[in-house]
């Protein structure tokens, strides 16, 4: 019974809690997650950005759409061009309601002709049945039965190399290819959420453990390092990526219409598909914003280090730095004016900056802009000079190749 | 306490009765340093929200037992946590299935999400969307609970400003808020229900909240809306809507009470009210049923609508128009209460030891079906033999209420009419009872060994003991034609009445009961405006 007063335990339990000692664990769609395996984050990072991070991401809502109908639904639900999907091809998308708002994004694998699997952050069997209504397709969620590793960094292909039965030189950037791991076949994927190269691998639950071990042996040599989900939110900040709740409201969680996002004001203008046939969810809104333009949007901002040194230098004190990533929305203002917010900002220790995540009015959001984020020094409300930026902020040229 | 010999010192307000909205009302009048007497017909204060120790060490919450709606700004005003006001959380509810199942909605929600999951992954997911499209709704019908409700029919400048307000408001909905909201008040709680979930104890339990109070099943149009109402109290806190206070529903009121006491209010209880004095066209004091006279400027009565108006002022001071429409008020009982004492924790079958059911609901409405069919018996005069029971134990979230390692345990049952066929008479109590004890039995069969005293509460006993006319735990049912501008009647719904200097503000006047003290503050507000 006790179980049922607790949040679930991922596949991998039996090896992350024994390697959780700072005991640091949060929330992830109803599972506990490692938060980090260190008290500080830094090895965890540099794991990402050096070597080879081994994050459990299991949590992540998973769904097989199998069918004659099955790439139908999906045309129908996202904005991109299923027919496009080559099998053993990935997408990253958002899906929007009518009014061309944000539900929620993740990835569309085509696992076959007319199989594909789903992963979001959000539930999502209610969206799919109602989108699905008179299809011929059977949608059956895995999140439980499938497990999920992401292996992230510039040596990861080094370690599947050693690991796997075939090797991972010719997967190209958001490709998927079956393989053999630890014996038990996986599925392995060129993506991932921090910008780096790196891999996901996807599996049964039951085979979790015997692919978690034969990693961690493997990659042993290559530096492998499991890895927490506050490590991941730095480098995914870096990388540009922004996630559901944080750096967007889904349109069904908003109280008020100004909550809600359009996949443009995020960034996500390259995954809508005006020119593929017939109807999909929020394609009238969305061809009206394509044709109008969007009031908001999403960039980078990269505080200024002198002028951040000047602020916290006019109080006495050397500039002070968050040891990760900030979910506090932070007012940004230009020539005395609010013009938008950050929603994530954390320090980067790769490039040594102060950058965030932020959402901008028409026209404050063309890169270059000179504007200010507001710091809390001593108690007191700060302005600190930034500047807007193209996304991402870091991109290793190794990440595509 | 005895009734004091008349001083018949002038006040400047009498309100008859000391249940919560009384008091309120008397606290307010008082805060604006009026001289306020509050007579209450029994020996203790608080009316429907009282706690009483009906067997030695046993507090019972009589009648009125959670507390979700009550006002934050009367919180704050009168400053009821100074004077020992706790609401304590009631985390969950559980309902026990037939097939020794449950089903389970827990204070966290990745929790009750994965409850939800192993009965029905569906609805699991429209459970999130359901519960945030109905705050939505509540959010967006609240602030007209707050307002005196302007009549459509006036052309006063209060009133035309009333409505411009809630025009703008309504202008400032999305068109798809405006179709819910008249959706949600025209249908039935089992069509909305209906629409969004495929589980049946989801959708029983669900239901429930939609006919409580009411002569209703979760089939009739009208039972939707009342769901919502009971939503409001989601949306301040949003999580742990519904409480316990701390001492029961009696701890309210009892902080009420030293609030008011402390702002001057005197309180007399063992004073009956007979009548309202009328001179010159005006309310100008009670008569005592003791024969004691008190006189004041204004009266203003919290007692239900039929005595307020039908027994407490003559009706040749109201226009029959308006005597009509008080008399057509519709205040039919149909609930009851089972309170016991026990000896140990009931252990329920589907969730065997202690455990956090022990300390929320447990509410016995395994489906729609179950609930209907308990009406249908209430529809033709019998009380229901598998009626709906909300249960709490209130000695699992105050250990105040029992002595140590027993129990006190509270349970709602409905429906029970007030015009039972025969009428209730000692017997049919018992009987009652009985169907209580054996219903519960079925899902935690120790229960009847656990039992060292039981108090069993008829509509009639609601009448008898806490004066509500007809027993009806709101004053009057939460039906549309009695809510908003419609309470308590056409045109009076600004808590006056036809007759100059006299007051109405209780559960039975606009927004409605529940332990929500909204009327009771209005009305003294309204008293205020008028006061020359």
């Amino acid at each position: 019974m006790g179980d049922l007063y607790q949040l679930k335990r991922t596949p991998f339990h039996a090896r992350t809690s024994a390697l959780c000692l700072p005991q640091n664990w949060r929330r992830w769609a109803g599972h506990i997650a490692v938060g980090s395996y260190d008290l500080g984050l830094e090895r965890e990072y540099w794991a990402i950005r050096n070597h080879a991070a081994l994050i459990d991401v299991s949590p992540l809502m998973k769904y097989l759409i199998e069918g004659p109908d099955a790439a139908r639904l999906l045309d129908r639900m996202i904005p991109r061009n299923i027919a496009k999907l080559v099998v053993g091809q990935v997408y990253y998308t958002g899906w929007c309601d009518e009014e061309g708002k944000l539900l929620d994004d993740g990835t569309v694998t085509r696992l076959g002709e007319t199989s594909f699997r789903l992963t979001s952050a959000e539930p999502s069997l209610r969206w799919l049945a109602m989108n699905a209504v008179g299809m011929d397709v059977i949608i059956q969620e895995r999140t439980d039965q499938m497990a999920a590793l992401s292996l992230q960094g510039p040596k990861s292909r080094a370690v599947l190399n050693r690991c796997c039965e075939t090797p991972l030189d010719g997967l190209k950037f958001f490709r998927m290819a079956p393989n053999v791991l630890a014996g038990t076949a996986v599925t392995i994927s060129r993506t991932g959420y921090t910008g780096d190269l790196g891999y996901e691998i996807w599996m049964e639950s039951a085979d979790a453990l015997p692919v978690w071990d034969a990693l961690i042996a493997g990659g042993d040599d290559f530096g492998i390092t499991p890895c927490g989900i506050l490590a991941m939110d730095m480098a995914r900040v870096e990388a540009g990526l922004f996630m559901l709740d944080v750096d967007y409201t889904a349109a069904t969680h908003a109280w008020i219409a100004g909550q809600k996002s359009s996949p443009y004001e995020m960034g996500l203008g390259w995954t809508i598909a005006l020119d593929k046939p017939g109807y999909f969810v929020g394609r009238r809104a969305l061809e009206r914003e394509a044709r109008e333009g969007s009031a908001w949007k999403m960039v980078g901002l990269e505080v200024d280090w002198e002028g951040l040194e000047r602020v916290y230098g006019e109080s006495g004190l050397p500039p002070q730095i968050p040891a990760m990533a900030v979910r506090a929305s932070l007012p940004v203002r230009r020539d005395g004016r609010q013009v938008g917010y950050a929603s994530t900002s954390t320090w980067s220790p790769v490039l040594k900056k102060y950058i965030a995540l932020v959402h901008l009015e028409r026209p404050h959001y063309e890169p270059g802009t000179r504007v200010e984020m507001e710091i809390t020094v001593e108690h007191h409300r700060r302005h600190a000079p930034a500047t807007v930026v193209a996304l991402p902020f870091y991109e290793p040229e190794w990440k595509r190749k | 306490m005895e009734a004091q010999v008349t001083t018949a010192g002038p006040y400047d307000a009498i309100v008859i009765g000391a249940g919560h909205n009384g008091l309120i009302a008397g606290a307010y009048l008082a805060r604006a340093g009026k001289k306020v007497v509050v007579l209450e017909r029994r020996e203790v204060v608080g009316g429907a929200a009282v706690t009483e120790e009906i067997f030695p060490g046993y507090r019972f919450t009589e009648f009125s037992y959670v507390v979700s709606l009550l006002r934050p700004e009367i919180i704050r005003d009168l400053e009821l946590p100074k004077h020992g006001l706790k609401i304590l959380p009631l985390p969950s509810t559980v309902t026990p299935m037939d097939n020794g199942d449950y089903l389970a909605a827990w204070d966290d929600h990745d929790l009750t999400r994965r409850e939800l999951y192993r009965h029905s992954p569906r609805d699991a997911e429209a459970a999130d969307e359901y519960s945030r499209v109905m705050a939505r709704a509540a959010k967006a019908i609240k602030p007209v609970i707050g307002l005196v409700p302007p009549d459509p029919s006036s052309l006063s400048w209060r009133d035309l400003r009333g409505l411009l307000k809630l025009g703008q408001y309504g202008a400032s909905l999305s068109e798809r808020e405006i179709y819910r909201i008249a959706k949600l008040v025209t249908q039935s709680s089992a069509d909305l229900l209906d629409e969004w979930f495929e589980f049946d104890p989801l959708k029983g339990t669900k239901s429930a909240s939609g006919i409580i109070g009411t002569f209703l099943g979760p089939r009739s149009p009208g039972t939707a809306y009342v769901l919502l109402h009971h939503y409001m109290g989601e949306i301040d806190g949003a999580f742990r809507a519904w409480g316990f206070a701390k001492n029961g529903t009696g701890g309210v009121t009892a902080a009420i009470a030293s609030s008011a006491r402390a702002l001057g209010v005197e309180i007399r209880t063992g004073a009956a009210v007979d009548k309202v004095i009328v001179k010159g066209g005006r309310a100008s004091g009670v008569a005592l049923e003791n024969g004691d006279e008190l006189h004041a400027k204004v009266v203003m009565s919290a007692a239900d609508p039929k005595r307020s108006f039908l027994q407490f002022v003559d009706s040749k001071h109201f226009p029959d128009e308006f005597t009509q429409a008080i008399r057509a008020f519709r205040v039919r009982g149909s609930s009851g209460k089972v309170n016991i004492a026990l000896s140990e924790l009931p252990q329920f079958t589907c969730l065997p030891g202690e455990g956090p059911l022990h300390r929320g609901a447990i509410s016995i409405s395994p489906s729609i079906d179950y609930i209907e069919r308990a009406y249908d018996q209430a529809k033709y005069g019998q009380f229901s033999s598998q009626p709906y029971i909300d249960m709490i134990i209130p000695s699992m979230i105050d250990r105040d209420m029992a002595p140590p390692g027993h129990h006190v345990a509270s349970c709602f049952v409905q429906y029970a009419p007030y015009d039972v066929e025969g009428g209730w008479d000692d017997a049919k109590r018992e009987a009652f009872g009985e169907t209580v004890i054996s219903t519960l039995e079925r899902y935690a069969p120790n229960i009847r060994r656990a039992i060292v005293g039981k108090q069993v509460i008829t509509p009639k006993d609601i009448e008898r003991i806490a004066g509500i006319t007809g027993g009806n735990i709101f004053h009057g049912e939460l039906l549309l034609h009695q809510l908003f501008f419609l309470r308590p009647a056409p045109q009076w719904a600004d808590f006056r009445t036809p007759l100059p200097g006299y007051y109405f503000g209780a559960s039975g006047a606009h927004p409605g009961g529940g332990v929500m003290g909204a009327a009771g503050k209005l009305a003294a507000t309204e008293i205020l405006k008028d006061w020359r």
